[in-house]
């Protein structure tokens, strides 16, 4: 109590040095003051005399903490994002570690026109697309059927237990996920030998062009169903069992109510993650692809980012790999910025 | 059926509709448990059994095919995997707590109300979360600044996940402003109110963001494949993982006596390095369910 205060008078004496800065609306600014010297409450805005820089002086003498806290958060966001992003300038270099990135030599867009020429371009664009295009046509539509299929199971102990069941794949390490995989897939294991009662040859799936791209995909679809499917039960949890009571009362079956009721019900939550599925289309990660794939199986494994890897960290070639992963991030930035703009014009929602 | 309605005299009688979709649904869901559990049953199962016999088994396994523990005693004489233990417990420690600490200032200095600069720095924050550098430019910034082949390289570029910022922004300016009010009026500092007021009131919310973080490093390897090539001793646990478990089968050269041994290892590698998370899993699966529907909720 002692201690309280002693930073009440402080805080006084601090009101009362401030008050020649609040100018003649004093008394409004040492009330302002007096309630939010932590930047809490000041139900008044700061007063709105004076230039912006004299604001923001005054700003930053009321929150002089904030600031400085800020100033830690904004060197992280400077050195670890920003910094990398003009770092993209080697794309435009020819870059020699052993000149630094100032003296390299400019090359201007060579290493584009290089990699645009190269048979690997349409490659990987296309490879990342096609998987892309695939999960999102399956690993979509997949958790919102899961979810409606839970909404209609009744037993509360089934329903707790193969929720859970079905989340755990999500915490499995990719590490570990792909080492079942490859396990699984190999010319004696299970998924190969399950296989053979339908016809497939015995033989490593993984290194035929032809599965690779479905095992990559569906197994995607496996890791993430469950926990995709969770903010659909949550929002099915919230519709009104009015709905379907009066449905029921006015003869729809199961099936109706759950086209009808149900359905309805998710489509702005559906209409919000689509739109967020294609901002993301080509920002396929390079984690996966590099623990599954291999040069028997690159005409269709390899995608954008995997791609990058090999050029710039395996093979050294840091200026054309920085050009192709620059390419890749212009391209991902104008799909997330063109989704946004298409959800808060088509469903009044937006990410920023 | 006659039972049941006897129970609940009110309940409507199942019609054939009822019953075909109630089964269906049953019967996917149980299939869909089978096969997201079935994967670990199944390494479970082969790290138990017979060495011999896992190397020529074939198809599924649906117990333990004679027991050994072989494969553990192998897998824990192995330099790397303790390493890799103590590696990625430091990690996930140093990581997590660094995390815990910038995310909270940054969701603090952005949840102020008064802050003049607040929406320009959500901008800067944000503009960074969708336009992204790609591995290369990082990589020569780790060269840059002395960090390649350091542990700090797996803690410090990651310091702060933006999409956890963002959330923790909206829970703290959801904090009722009266409480401060109340707290400033009581002589509470700014410090006070952040650690008396702030966090104990988002206990639940820094709970969830504590847990994807340490999920989060506890399955990394990427970065450190990038960024520790010459330093084998800091690998973390997963990436020593992969090197028993994916590079050693693509390429099935090696001719060594022990190595009948290797199939057994590798299963036993996996369980080794999944256990904490399967133990803990089902206790804090609540609140990773949790952290989900924070997620959807915009700041």
């Amino acid at each position: 109590m002692h201690r309280d205060f002693d930073s009440l008078n402080k805080r006084k004496d601090l009101e009362r040095e401030n008050r020649p800065f609040g100018g003649k609306r004093g008394t409004n600014v040492t009330t302002a003051e007096g309630r939010a010297p932590g930047g809490a409450g000041g139900r008044r805005d700061p007063p709105k005399k004076g230039g912006y820089f004299y604001r923001l002086g005054l700003n930053i003498k009321k929150y002089t903490l904030v600031y400085l806290l800020m100033l830690v958060i904004v060197a992280y966001y400077v050195l670890f994002h920003y910094v990398p992003l003009l770092g993209n300038i080697i794309a435009f270099k020819d870059f020699k570690p052993a000149l630094g990135i100032a003296d390299s030599e400019w090359v201007r867009l060579q290493n584009f026109r290089d990699f645009f020429k190269s048979p690997f371009a349409w490659r990987v664009i296309r490879n990342t697309l096609k998987i892309s295009g695939l999960q999102m046509l399956i690993g979509f539509p997949a958790p919102i059927i899961l979810a409606l299929m839970f909404n209609e199971v009744r037993g509360k102990y089934f329903k707790k237990i193969t929720q859970t069941i079905s989340y755990l794949p999500h915490f499995i390490s990719l590490v570990v996920v792909c080492g079942i995989l490859i396990d699984f897939t190999s010319s004696d294991g299970v998924i190969t030998k399950l296989l053979t009662l339908f016809g497939v040859d015995s033989q490593n799936l993984l290194t035929n062009p032809k599965y690779y791209v479905w095992i990559f995909v569906l197994s995607g679809v496996w890791q993430n169903i469950g926990w995709g499917s969770i903010i659909y039960i949550a929002t099915l949890s919230g519709v009104d069992q009015a709905l379907y009571e009066a449905a029921s009362i006015d003869g729809a079956g199961r099936l109706q109510k759950i086209i009808h009721v149900s359905l309805p019900a998710l489509t702005p939550m559906i209409a919000i993650q689509l739109i967020m599925r294609v901002g993301n289309l080509m920002s396929l990660g390079a984690e996966k692809t590099i623990l599954l794939y291999g040069p028997s199986v690159y005409e269709t494994a390899d995608t954008i980012s995997s791609y990058v890897y090999r050029m710039g960290l395996q093979q050294r070639n840091y200026s054309f790999a920085a050009a192709v992963g620059m390419f890749n991030s212009v391209i991902n930035f104008l799909l997330v910025v063109f989704a946004n703009w298409f959800s808060r014009k088509c469903v009044e929602e937006s990410l920023w | 059926m006659v039972r049941s309605n006897r129970k609940n005299p009110n309940r409507i009688r199942r019609s054939k509709e009822d019953i075909v979709v109630d089964t269906f649904c049953v019967v996917f869901i149980t299939l869909l448990s089978l096969c997201c559990l079935y994967p670990m049953l199944h390494v479970l199962f082969a790290s138990i059994s017979d060495p011999v016999k896992v190397l020529f088994h074939s198809g599924p396994m649906l117990w333990p095919e004679g027991f050994s523990l072989a494969g553990y005693k192998a897998t824990l004489a192995r330099r790397d995997i303790w390493l890799g233990y103590a590696n990625t417990i430091f990690y996930v420690t140093v990581g997590t707590g660094l995390n815990m600490v910038m995310t909270v200032i940054g969701a603090y200095a952005l949840s102020r109300r008064d802050f003049m600069l607040k929406r320009a720095l959500s901008l800067f924050i944000v503009f960074s979360m969708y336009f992204t550098a790609s591995i290369i430019p990082n990589y020569l910034l780790m060269k840059g600044l002395h960090l390649l082949n350091t542990r700090w390289v797996l803690i410090l570029p990651g310091a702060i996940g933006t999409h956890n910022l963002l959330v923790m922004r909206t829970a703290l300016s959801r904090v009722p402003r009266e409480l401060e009010e109340a707290a400033i009026l009581d002589g509470a500092s700014d410090m006070q109110i952040l650690f008396h007021i702030l966090i104990p009131l988002t206990k639940a919310t820094m709970a969830v963001i504590l847990l994807f973080y340490a999920v989060g490093h506890w399955n990394a390897w990427f970065n450190a494949m990038a960024f520790l090539p010459l330093a084998k001793d800091l690998y973390p646990l997963q990436l020593v993982l992969r090197q028993i478990v994916i590079t050693n089968s693509q390429d099935q050269s090696t001719g060594d006596v022990a190595d009948f041994l290797g199939e057994s290892v590798k299963y036993a590698a996996i369980i080794v390095s999944t256990l904490p998370i399967l133990c803990i899993y089902p206790f804090l699966q609540k609140y990773f369910v949790k952290g989900v529907m924070l997620g959807s909720v915009k700041g």
